[in-house]
Parts: structure tokens; sequence; C-alpha cells
């Protein structure tokens, strides 16, 4: 009985989870383009989504900017970690302090902050724009991806590779680095992540002619949007999907932890 | 190993990124632009002073803290079933909590916007069995149900995290002392389960508190919480200083609500198990 409640209780929660969601997908095969009334089954908004060149410029911004965000995010916070790894107890404090400051500043505020920066350094809002925004509140999931790694780390095994002959280079490039690896891989793919997700900041610090997904989503939800936005949401949504539960199979319990790591960086970035 | 160098490209990005931006929010905040150029002023926070403003504020706040009760009273159920002891397919179910997640949040806002509006599925649903039509899109209702959609996960795991790390021996132990379930919940999961509620509640407010997407889409054009009157004064009015003075004081409402649930943590995580 107590079981039986727990379940229904359950279900009832997963259910207004996914129902918005499966609406989503089942209105992506509408044969109309209204929100409301379903007129037949098609297929012709995944076949249209191809040809759509709003919606593959808006993709490929999305794209280009969390990647090139998160490599460059990765590449300077992994240097920041080892930095500040290294550094007297004062002056870590005092750099640990700014770097939770944009991740418990609220993205509103860190959107039109930077906003007024660009537009008063007469920088025109756009593809450049947006990737420094992308990059700066990157970096701190980064570092903070990276800095548990580097305390794990024995200091002995750096000094042992110095006695043995290795050049700093050399002993960081062979010893350290594959340490931190799973750090800096972590880092990297919440960063790519938030970039991917984020709107808040986007919307405050792109021009005209340069939008992400999210953007385009936002500027069409007043008109009623687009099937094929549908439909691209369904192909990114199954393909994540089938990742997820083929990672959750062969490793079960890492693919949880997978994502519960990007949720605690998500849900850090929303403090 | 001194290798504090290798940061300084990072730090000198962060100063000109995010401290020179914040400074810039502070000083739009304390002045204003007259025929003579720009003068030191507290105008702008005078004028977020006036009734209409105040009526946001609390307007926004009091939604917040309903939506948060919302998220705690539906989340901690659901976190303390997927916590069980003999769930099965627990990581699984985990898993499928937090898969609606990957699905864009603006797409998934508007999905509700399908589902309440006025020829929308409930009202079709309710119209074939012949009862009454709702009308809740573009009210408090449907902002409120927008804000529990999209952060009910940021309530619920947190509280499973820390409900998952309970020692199962300390419940079993109260069990062995003759306590019944109800006794066991009120005096050990409960208390052992508040820093997570403490962590679900930041999370769910503070997003709450900060948001003018949802207000958007589900409370339509004329609704305004804190979130839209910051948007409004940065892409619709241009009142940068006055738009900088709302950022400051949402600002200011952050770290004090995060101050007071910092304080309750230590309090809790503390005294819990005594």
């Amino acid at each position: 009985m107590k079981n039986t409640i727990k379940k229904l209780y359950l279900f009832i929660m997963y259910a207004f989870l996914y129902a918005p969601v499966i609406i989503l997908i089942i209105f992506s095969f509408n044969g109309s383009k209204s929100r409301a009334h379903w007129d037949g089954f098609t297929f012709k908004w995944y076949g249209e989504l191809f040809r759509d060149k709003q919606i593959l410029t808006s993709l490929y911004y999305t794209i280009a900017v969390a990647l090139l965000a998160s490599i460059i995010a990765t590449i300077m916070g992994t240097a920041a970690a080892v930095g500040i790894h290294n550094m007297g107890r004062l002056k870590k404090s005092m750099v640990m302090n700014l770097t939770y400051l944009p991740v418990l500043n609220p993205d509103i505020v860190t959107g039109i902050s930077l906003m007024i920066l660009f537009i008063f350094l007469n920088l025109k809002l756009g593809f450049l724009t947006l990737l420094l925004a992308h990059i700066s509140f990157n970096i701190p999931y980064v570092i903070l991806s990276v800095l548990p790694k580097l305390k794990q780390l024995n200091r002995n095994l750096h000094e042992a590779a110095l006695d043995l002959g290795a050049t700093p280079f050399f002993a960081f490039r062979r010893v350290i680095l594959p340490e931190i690896m799973p750090g800096i891989i972590t880092g990297f793919l919440l960063a790519f992540t938030l970039s991917l997700d984020d709107f808040i900041v986007s919307f405050f610090t792109t021009g005209s002619g340069v939008s992400t997904l999210s953007i385009t989503i936002y500027s069409m939800a007043r008109r009623g949007i687009n099937p094929k936005i549908n439909a691209l949401s369904t192909i990114m949504f199954i393909a994540v999907l089938v990742l997820l539960l083929l990672i959750n199979r062969r490793t079960s319990g890492t693919a949880a932890s997978g994502s519960n790591a990007r949720e605690t960086a998500k849900l850090s970035n929303l403090l | 190993m001194k290798k504090g160098w290798i940061s300084y490209p990072y730090i000198i990005w962060m100063l000109i990124f995010i401290v020179v931006p914040l400074l810039l929010v502070l000083y739009y905040s304390v002045t204003a632009s007259t025929a003579s150029g720009t003068a030191f002023t507290l105008e702008n926070f005078e004028k977020f002073m006036q009734p209409i403003y105040v009526k946001v504020l609390v307007r926004s706040i009091a939604l917040a803290l309903i939506s948060t009760f919302i998220c705690l009273v539906l989340g901690y159920p659901v976190a303390m079933i997927l916590a069980g002891r003999n769930l099965k397919k627990k990581s699984l179910l985990v898993l499928l909590f937090i898969i609606p997640m990957w699905m864009n949040f603006l797409l998934r806002t508007y999905a509700w916007m399908t589902i309440l509006e006025r020829n929308g599925l409930i009202n079709t649903f309710l119209g074939t069995l012949g009862l009454p039509q709702l009308n809740i899109l573009y009210t408090d209702s449907a902002v409120a149900l927008g804000m529990v959609y999209n952060f009910l996960p940021f309530m619920v795991l947190p509280i499973f995290s820390v409900m998952s790390k309970i020692d199962m021996s300390l419940i079993e132990a109260a069990e062995d002392l003759g306590s019944n379930s109800i006794t066991v919940f009120r005096k050990v999961t409960f208390p052992l389960s508040l820093p997570g509620v403490v962590s679900g509640i930041t999370m769910v407010f503070m997003p709450a508190v900060t948001t003018f997407v949802i207000s958007n889409l589900l409370g339509g054009s004329q609704y305004t919480l804190i979130g839209n009157l910051i948007e409004d004064q940065f892409m619709r009015v241009y009142d940068w200083n006055f738009g900088s003075a709302v950022s400051i004081i949402m600002m200011l409402l952050i770290l004090a609500s995060m101050g007071i649930m910092n304080r309750y943590d230590k309090d809790d995580a503390g005294g819990g198990l005594f």
C-alpha cells in the first residue's frame, strides 16, 4: 500500500516534469503551424529545418561560441588553478573571492554589467562580445573543477620528477597534467554545457545579426514558435537521452554523478 | 613550485570582465546625466522608493517565496522516495528526473503556454468533460507554476544528495529503540536532511527572485517582476542609471538572503544531530 502511494506520487511528479517535453515533441510532428490543434502527422518540419537559414545560423553561433569559449576558458582556467594552488594563503583567498563573484552574482547582473562594459569600451555588440562574456562566466567553473584535483596531488611526485632531471615543463606535462586531467575534462564539459544552455548573459551581450538558439527561441516565443524549432529540440533531446542511457547502462552510477556535476554547477550558477 | 604568475592572465581577465563591469554598474547607480554632464546623486535609489516600484519588489519576493514553498512541499517527498532504502533502479530514476533539464528551458516554458492558454490543452480537456474553463495564463498562478516547474529539480537534488548520505545505522538504531516511522522521520531523518533543505531553498529562491524570462512568457507583457524592471531599463527605456540602481538593490537582496540561509545552515549542521 505504502509502496503504491510512493510509486503513484513519483509517477505524477515525473508526468509534471515530462508533460511539456512530450508536448513539444508531439507538436514537432504536427501538420499545421498551430500550437494547439492537431492536423495530422508529418515529418516535413524535420526536412525544412535543414533549409532554414535563421535556425541553422543560430545553431552555428551557439556551437561556435560554446566550443571556443569552453576551450579558451579551460586553458586559462587550468593555468589559473595551478597558479592559485601555489599561492600564499592571503593571496589565494583574495583570488578565490574573485572567482566566486560571477558564480554567486545573478545572471542578469552579470549580463547587464558586461553590456555596460562593452558599450563603454565602444565594442560593437556581436560575436566577439558574446564570446568574451561566455569565457568570463565559464572560467570560474573550470577553476572550481581543477582545484580539487590539484589538492589531491602528491607534491612529492613533482619534486621526484625534478630530482630525476626533468625540466619543470616536462614534469608538469608528464606528471601533473595526467593527474589533474579528469578535473580539466569535467571543467571543459561543464563550461561547454553552460555556454550551450545560456540565455540571460547572451541576451544582453549580443548584437543584431548574431543570435544563439536560445535568443532565437525567445524572440519567436511571443509570435509563436515555429515547429522547426520543436523538431531541432527533439533531435537534440533524443541525442542526449540516448547518450545518457547508454553511458548509464555501461557504467551504472557514473552517468548520474556526471549529470549531477553539471547540475551542481548549474545550481551554483543560479545561486 | 613558485608558479603564481601563470594565473595572472586570469586575474587580469577577471578584473576587466567581472570587477570593472560591476564597478560601472555601481557608478551608474549613483550618478545622473544632466545637461552639464554627469553628477553624483542618490535620486535613482529614491526613485525606487516610489510605491509602484516597491510593489514590484514586494511582488517579486512574495512570488519567489510562494514558489520556493511549493517546491519544498512537492520536492521533499520526491527526494525522500528517491533516496529510499529499497528503491530499484535508483540511478536511472534520478537520471530521469534530470533529463528534462537538457531541453532548452525557454522551450519548456513555452510549452506551458500551449498547455495553459485559452484554447489550450487543459481547457480543451475541461471542455470535453463539460467543466468550466480556466484562465490561468498571464496571471500570478501561471508565473508561479513556471517557477515551480523550472526550479523543482534544484530543490529535489540537494535534498536527495544529503538524504542518500544519511547513515542508515542511525535510522536502524532509532527503530531498534522502539520509534515508529513517524518519530524516526521527525527526530532523525528530517533533522539530518536540513542542510539539503537549506541549500534547496537558496537554489530555488535565488533564480526565482531574479527571473525575467518566466514572467515575460507566462505573465504577459504587462507583468513586472524586479528582473523585468531591470531588463526594461536596459533594453527599452534606456535609463541605465535607474536600471543600475535596481540591479544594486537586487544584489543586496540576494546577498542578504544568502547570509540568512548560511546562518541557518551552520546552526542546523551543528545542532541537527543532538
